[in-house]
């Protein structure tokens, strides 16, 4: 099965040093990969695993250190040194232009030209179908970015590199944005690229993807190398305990549900997104008190609209919503909040959490600056605002621990504490939380199941939206499946088949 | 070492105020090779505006005179900016400030604090109505405010002509307005420095008689308290938290439960005020009267410059309004004293005002040197 070619090392990395200014984001990082292998990058959030990436890639100097591309000592000083000595970068969010075909994005600054330059598309989207062909990525040359799926495009960013005449293909957390299947897709292509010889270096920090698709792995913590490991002689326990630095439970820990009265009612509901296009279609729902209900679905089955029609921040067709029996459809986001309890931690978090300019403390009043004691009269008490501050940074445990670092100088897991501390210490009867662990690392994620399992020993109701059926699983107690904008099955989370739920998150019946 | 020129320029690039000061160096500089090109020596050109500004006591008071429409302005832009709406609409909202004041300035009789209060308490009013039509467009049907206010511009001007042809408000032939009543007046001393007890008097204090040669006013005393107003407003209410968090991250305000429709009309309703005081002063200050304009006299737009220069902060706007104040008047002197066209005083100040209003551009050309030094 393995392609590995040992007596070829395509790259490798010695003592590579980064700093900046005075903070060292990679301190003595060593790594050597062969031809035909896929190597994993491990780090959490911040560990320096795509700034090591973009010293290959030429995007920064290293500080010291040496870099041998076959054999060969290389000075990387841009990427387009780096696409001469045949190294291509997948970047997590896509440098594409949407209104342009598959091909034109492609070719885009290596045109094939014919006589006095103009463009021979026709001979270029012949190469790109040919490329596409031999490593099995499926895509219409003549499709225009807009029009085609995020797995789509990602495929689009590596047949750029390949055109370019990669042998080297650094993939920047590629299975972050994919749905289950896409990401079944990526890895099938992943193993068509090796088994023609090519090279992969894949960033990730999801472990069960690294089981799956790497041969190797090096794990990197706080800029520090950890340990370069054979995946197949490794548990998932052991790697994660390696990039944390301590033991890391995945099982969530809880007891029974203690499920109470029906808190949330959700009737016939019909929310159309941005398009016009009605994508919750007669969804009905019942919440209860004291259980954690998680509804499992493919992104893109209406979940973002049956969420902001859920917090006044998208119009409600036709159907109902109630919250202990008061009709809140169409209520204003502020009504929902303060008057109906119930509370948001959105899927977005630097569009609809944060405001990323503003402070730690001033994002932790965000829903309540009106109110005492953040202000009186119309007058912020900045005192008070920042004693409540430092209570919630002790409490959740957000580093570092100062309430006046702007939110964009987080990392992606202290945000989403930010968030969480907001959202908990309103103590609100519901508490929604979508796609609360995207992006975030084992810690993190550890982190979070928690939070949201005590909001409902404490009684309360939370609504769990994720597209890793995992997560599901593991944190609710009760699961319904959405697909098409309707709830096509509900299972008790203790006695539920995985199988069971991906046929119905596919559309197909039980 | 703490102390080394690397820490320096790190702090440097750092602080914004550091950061405006670089800029307006480069700019100088700049502005000296737009002098030299045009055949003047740069050195004598600024030793002729620094001489401008502060050999007199009325110079410098000149300087503040100058400024005092352009902090308010400035202010006004940069009030609807931290709400992340553009301003352009300060011109508009200034002339119909300045009609309104005029108008009320002329009809009402009042007695002396009163028609003051109310000629500028109308004034901001109207105003404020004025740039609130922008910022309603904007909420209930998503017109861009930058369209709007710049169409709302003209309008404010042809209306204001429009109203000096009236033949009870416009004297006729003149193309201007009646005098306002001299209870509407904010000059300070205005009429005793013109009585025979007054000149006999400052004849004996020559300093004091220089300043009043100018028409010294109480509007940069409002200037400075709206300043204050407007930092305390943006930084320390609730209204200020909320039209920040909209002009931060709308979507993360609108889920926190803020208004952001009412957030936008409000910025501009406050900032169409602010403007339509700039222009209020401005007649009961300075002008005392409104006349027929063939353009727009610009103090709107510079407004956009001071606010960018200040940092769109109430504080930033007071320092940004006095330095082209400043520029405006003491760029003038090299006129007479040099023979030097207005056009190269312009194109000087323009190259100035550029680099100053630039700051990231400076902070891009230090970061590629520092950058540079690593390699």
């Amino acid at each position: 099965m393995t392609s590995i070619d040992f007596s070829r090392k395509t790259v490798e990395m010695i003592d590579v040093v980064k700093k900046f200014g005075d903070f060292v984001a990679n301190d003595r990082i060593s790594l050597t990969v062969h031809k035909g292998e896929v190597h994993a990058l491990l780090g959490e959030n911040g560990a320096g695993k795509t700034t090591l990436m973009n010293c290959l890639y030429g995007l920064y100097r290293p500080t010291e250190g040496k870099i041998r591309i076959n054999g060969k000592e290389v000075v990387i000083t841009d990427p387009n040194v780096a696409i001469h000595h045949g190294i291509g970068m997948v970047h997590q969010h896509f440098k594409l232009v949407e209104p342009f075909t598959v091909t034109q994005n492609i070719i885009l600054g290596q045109e094939t030209t014919k006589m006095m330059g103009i463009l021979d598309l026709a001979a270029a989207e012949k190469k790109v179908s040919e490329i596409s062909e031999k490593y099995g990525l499926t895509v219409d040359p003549r499709a225009k970015i807009e029009d085609i799926s995020v797995g789509s495009q990602q495929r689009v960013e590596i047949l750029k590199a390949l055109y370019r005449g990669a042998e080297i293909l650094i993939l920047d957390e590629p299975t972050a944005v994919l749905t289950p299947g896409e990401i079944q897709e990526l890895v099938t292509i992943i193993r068509n690229l090796t088994a023609e010889g090519k090279t992969i270096i894949i960033i990730t920090h999801k472990l069960h993807e690294i089981k799956q698709v790497a041969d190797y792995c090096t794990i990197i913590r706080r800029g520090k190398f950890i340990d370069t490991v054979e995946v197949a002689g490794v548990t998932e326990h052991e790697l994660a305990s390696k990039m944390v630095g301590r033991e890391v439970s995945f099982a969530v820990d809880k007891r029974p549900a203690q499920r109470g009265e029906r808190v949330l009612a959700i009737e016939n509901l019909v929310v159309k997104d941005n398009r016009g296009i009605q994508v919750v279609n007669g969804l009905s729902l019942d919440l209860h008190k004291g259980e954690i209900l998680g509804i499992a679905g493919v992104d893109g089955n209406g979940q973002s609209e049956l969420i902001e029609a859920l917090m006044g921040l998208r119009k409600v067709q036709s159907g109902r919503i109630r919250m202990r029996d008061k009709d809140i459809t169409n209520a204003s986001p502020k009504q929902i909040i303060s008057e109906h309890s119930i509370c948001s931690i959105p899927e977005d978090r630097q569009k609809r959490g944060l405001v990323m300019e503003f402070d730690v403390a001033e994002n932790l009043i965000l829903e309540n600056y009106q109110r005492r004691p953040f202000s009186e009269r119309g007058v912020l008490d900045h005192q008070e605002i920042y004693k409540f501050a430092d209570q919630c940074i002790m409490e959740f445990d957000v580093r570092p621990q100062d309430a006046q670092m702007t939110a964009k100088s987080l990392s992606g897991g202290n945000q989403q504490k930010v968030i969480i501390a907001r959202e908990v210490s309103n103590d609100p009867e519901v508490l929604v939380a979508s796609q609360p662990t995207r992006g975030l690392d084992v810690g993190a994620i550890e982190y979070v199941h928690r939070a949201l399992v005590e909001q409902r020993d404490r009684g309360k109701a939370v609504l769990l939206i994720s597209f890793e059926l995992d997560e599901i699983i593991n944190v609710s107690d009760r699961i319904a499946v959405i697909f098409e904008g309707r709830i096509v099955g509900e299972v008790d989370a203790e006695n539920a088949d995985e199988n069971n739920i991906g046929l119905m998150m596919a559309g197909g019946r039980v | 070492m703490k102390f080394t020129a690397a820490a320096l320029k790190e702090k440097i690039l750092k602080g914004s105020l550091g950061f405006t000061l670089i800029s307006m160096v480069f700019g100088f500089s700049l502005g000296a090779i737009v002098l030299l090109v045009a055949g003047f020596n740069p050195i004598q050109a600024y030793w002729e505006i620094l001489k401008g500004i502060f050999s007199k006591p009325k110079y410098m008071s000149y300087v503040i005179i100058y400024a005092t429409p352009l902090i308010i302005t400035g202010l006004s832009v940069a009030f609807a900016l931290r709400t992340g709406l553009f301003n352009i609409g300060a011109e508009g909202q200034y002339i119909m400030g300045a009609m309104t004041a005029a108008a009320a300035g002329y009809f009402f009789k009042l007695p002396m604090v009163l028609h003051v209060v109310v000629a500028v308490a109308l004034a901001v009013m109207i105003a404020a109505l004025w740039g609130g039509i922008a910022g309603y467009l904007k909420a209930r049907f998503g017109v861009n405010e930058v369209i709007s206010t710049i169409m709302l511009n003209w309008t404010a001007l042809y209306l204001s002509n429009f109203a000096i042809t009236i033949d009870a408000f416009g004297r006729s032939g003149t193309g201007k307005t009646y005098t306002i009543q001299d209870t509407a007046f904010i000059d300070i001393l205005g009429h005793w420095k013109r009585t025979p007890e007054g000149i006999e008097f400052l004849r004996n204090h020559p300093m004091l008689w220089d300043i009043l040669k100018s028409p010294v006013n109480l509007g940069f005393i409002f200037a400075i308290l709206l300043a204050v107003m407007v930092w305390y407003i943006l930084n320390k209410t609730t209204l200020g938290y909320e039209l920040r968090a909209v002009g931060h991250n709308p979507f993360a305000a609108e889920a926190g439960g803020i208004n952001v429709k009412r957030s936008m009309v409000v910025s501009m309703f406050i900032a169409g005020g602010l403007a339509g005081a700039a222009g209020a002063f401005q007649v009961l200050g300075v002008s005392h009267r409104i006349a027929k304009l063939a353009v727009m006299e610009g103090y709107g737009f510079d407004g956009i410059a001071v606010s960018l220069i200040g940092n769109n902060t109430g504080p930033g706007c007071l320092l940004s309004g006095l330095l082209f104040g400043a520029l405006k008047y003491g760029g003038s002197k090299i006129q007479d004293a040099m023979n030097a066209p207005t056009e190269v005083i312009n194109i000087m100040i323009g190259t100035i005002i550029i680099f100053v209003a630039m700051p990231k551009l400076i902070r891009l050309i230090l970061t590629y040197k520092s950058r540079r030094g690593v390699k």
